[in-house]
């Protein structure tokens, strides 16, 4: 018999390993930040790239995913109940698969023999175990979510008629989310990268792996997002003491998000050859089509916030619910402040995808900035939120009102440094600087020293930013040691999920899997059969794999 | 499924300015030429060095424009100090010998991808003079950093 204690153990061992990438991508961003402002030189055994590659990988791919995991498998217990014997199975060896994948490719960067950015692009050769690593790490990921899924559908099964709960639906879209998205990245990297780098071929078509890699990184952010977006809806309205405004919305537009993260990877594409511009502006257009289950998730989000318990004085008037909100509560507050970052995260996301307005901003720094204010901060700030909870409620201890200190201080810490960073970042990005680019001053060029030299956005603004988010990682850290180890017992954490308000009974489309996967399908092939037929039959000469650092 | 009222207010006003802008878009792309950089042709990376017109990169003044042709290696381009005229359009042609690469220059639209295996275009006319950094922001290698040149707008 699979019980509770097993998915808690299991759930814990994903929240362990999350919180190890963040500490060690953590650091590396501190000597980025530290290097690109020519206040250190790394030792002669450690190059930029080679952490600059760990740092992307541990922070956007692994800590991400662990995280998810941990947060999917601990609400899919509290809604749905206990794995069976085979999904429990499905879950453990997926955390091994993948663990092992992670340990194989962060060996061979550590070797130095995979200095090729978390993108991987080709025709940069890393050593074909880093390969075999990412293979293994989205092999391993399939497994666990299959767990997962298979536990959805059999609850909805043994449920017949009845509306399957909010936390596990919205669970499974990102699943089958992720899963869609990673065939993509699958396919580049067992059938261009292994062969390529084991010398079975000769040389690769380096558009066509773009377009797989792409067509995986887009809906990617849309995987950390949606847990995001889940805990915004399932949890807070809890945590305020009122109810989510509407569970039906909430349904419809995480399926819009899976329909429309698909058929737009190309965005990333916009500067380069190989793509007609037609389909290039199509996809935009498709691009820009998330903004109403964005709109959407705003609106419900905002109405439930509204719904929280006022005064009478409150009552009368109209953002008296503002001032009745539990600000002084860290698993609020840090979600809270995350929400609000969206807001100019997304207003950059429109900037990057404007089509014309992209040669602008494409590789600059503005493009780190962004991520930074949108996985970086709303993404993690949330994650940092869930933690205060999940973490005592799987260890079975109390969130104690110093941990609320703490945690409070850690996110003005975080903000305060994501600001600072994200702004330079932004700025220098306006101006011209590169991303992924070591110290370097281009032989004094007098357009260069402007990223040094203006007083209100410079490097040496990025690294104290990035410095004051590393203190807020070490903090984070305490938080968590604390939460798990230290705090005193007690058997009553739950994991607080959200009523919903009565909104009358649920379509019976929203539970349509065949269709919204269709639907899904269909718009893939409609923006993808063409361009990829295109670069095929442009037939662009082989390009053979290189190791160039 | 129910939508509150001020729900419909919310979400018509939101796609109604997608729609304006997404027109906006398009209009300056297609009834304005803004579009991004691009192009089909291919060439061997292996065999830059032979073929038409990247055998012979530089600047060619054709009269109305100019065309220039460069090519991108780790981690340099050829030629690596160009001079460009004021005011008339510039068709700028890139490729790359080896792996991935940009052409970027500083403080105007010019910023492309170089792909193995095509040919990359971009046009840009300088309305002022000085010299100007042309940089590589795709990560190539080891002396990523290192990869940049000149461009030199005299009037
Ligand atoms: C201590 C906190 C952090 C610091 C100081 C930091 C700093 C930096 C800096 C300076 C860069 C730019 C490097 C370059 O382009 O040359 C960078 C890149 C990046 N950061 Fe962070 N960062 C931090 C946290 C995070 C977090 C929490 C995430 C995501 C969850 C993240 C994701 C990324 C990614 C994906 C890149 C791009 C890597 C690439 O271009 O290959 N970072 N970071
Ligand atoms: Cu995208
Ligand atoms: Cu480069």
């Amino acid at each position: 018999m699979i019980t509770k204690q097993h998915t808690h153990v299991l759930s814990r061992v994903h929240l362990f390993l999350a919180f190890f990438s963040i500490a060690l991508g953590g650091t590396f961003g501190l000597l980025q930040g530290l290097v690109r402002a020519g206040a250190i030189t790394l030792p002669s055994w450690l190059s930029y790239y080679q952490i600059l590659t760990a740092h992307g990988l541990l922070l956007a791919l692994i800590s991400t995913t662990y995280f998810i995991f941990a947060f999917l498998l601990a609400g899919n217990g509290a809604t749905l109940g206990d794995l069976s014997k085979t999904e429990y199975t499905l879950a453990k060896w997926g955390t091994i698969v993948l663990t092992a994948g992670v340990i194989l490719a962060a060996t061979m960067i550590l070797k130095g023999d995979a200095s090729v950015l978390y993108t991987f692009y080709l025709p940069l050769q890393a050593s074909p175990w880093f390969y075999v690593g990412l293979a293994l790490f989205v092999i391993g990921t399939w497994l666990f979510a299959a767990g997962l899924i298979h536990q959805y559908f059999a609850w909805r099964k043994a449920h017949p008629g009845q509306k399957t709960p909010l936390f596990a639906f919205l669970g499974t879209v990102t699943l089958l989310l992720w899963i869609i998205a990673s065939l993509g990245v699958a396919a580049t990297v067992l059938f261009q990268m292994i062969p390529l780098s084991f010398g079975w071929v000769q040389g690769v078509n380096v558009e066509l792996s773009r377009t797989l890699f792409w067509y995986f990184g887009h809906p990617l952010v849309y995987f950390w997002l949606l847990p995001t977006y889940m805990a915004w809806y399932t949890v807070m309205p809890r945590l305020i003491g009122g109810k989510l405004f509407s569970d039906t919305l909430a349904r419809f537009a995480f399926l819009l998000f899976l329909v429309f993260s698909f058929p737009v990877g190309i965005h990333h594409q916009l500067t380069e050859p190989g793509i007609q511009d037609g389909w290039k502006f199509f996809q935009v257009i498709l691009t820009f089509m998330v903004v109403i289950p964005s709109l959407m998730t705003a609106f419900n989000v905002f109405a439930s916030l509204e719904s929280v318990p006022r005064t009478a004085g409150q009552r009368r008037s109209l953002f008296g619910w503002i001032g009745a909100l539990p600000w002084g509560d860290v698993r609020f507050l840090a979600m809270i402040i995350a929400m609000l970052f969206f807001i100019p995260g997304g207003i950059g996301g429109l900037v990057n995808a404007s089509y014309q307005m992209n040669a602008m901003v494409h590789n600059t720094l503005f493009v780190v900035g962004h991520f930074h204010i949108t996985v970086g901060t709303p993404v993690m700030l949330t994650f940092f939120a869930i933690s205060y909870w999940l973490i005592p409620h799987l260890t079975g201890r109390t969130f104690t009102p110093l941990a609320n200190r703490l945690g409070i201080l850690q996110t003005v810490i975080w903000s305060l440094g994501m600001l600072i960073m994200s702004w330079t970042q932004h700025a220098l990005g306006l101006m011209g600087a590169p991303r992924r680019t070591a110290y370097t001053v281009y032989q004094n060029h007098p357009q260069a020293q402007v990223w040094f030299d203006t007083p209100w956005a410079n490097y040496t603004l990025m690294a104290i930013g990035g410095a004051l988010l590393f203190t807020g990682i070490v903090l984070m850290l305490v938080i968590v040691i604390y939460l798990g180890f230290f705090a005193p017992r007690s058997e009553k954490a739950t994991f607080p999920l959200a009523e919903a308000r009565d909104d009358g009974p649920q379509p019976a489309f929203l539970e349509n899997w065949k269709l919204w996967l269709t639907i899904t399908a269909v718009l893939i092939l409609i923006a993808y059969t063409v361009p990829i037929f295109d670069i095929l039959a442009h037939n662009a000469p082989l390009a053979r794999g290189m190791r160039t650092w | 499924m129910h939508l509150h009222r001020y729900e419909k207010i919310w979400l018509s006003f939101g796609i109604t300015s997608l729609i304006v802008f997404l027109a906006v878009l398009a209009f300056t792309a297609f009834a304005e030429g803004h579009t991004p950089p691009g192009g089909i042709l291919t060439v061997s990376p292996e065999s830059v060095d032979q073929v038409p017109p990247f055998n012979a990169p530089g600047v060619y003044d054709r009269g109305d424009y100019v065309d220039v042709y460069i090519v991108g290696q780790i981690f340099s381009y050829n030629p690596n100090r160009i001079e460009l005229p004021l005011g008339k359009p510039v068709h700028f042609y890139v490729t790359t010998k080896d792996v991935v690469h940009s052409f970027t220059i500083i403080d105007t639209t010019v910023n492309m991808m170089l792909i193995p295996g095509y040919v990359n275009s971009a046009t840009y006319t300088f309305e002022k003079p000085g010299s100007y950094l042309v940089l590589c922001n795709e990560y190539c290698g080891a002396g990523h950093q290192l990869m940049q040149m000149e461009v030199e707008v005299k009037g």
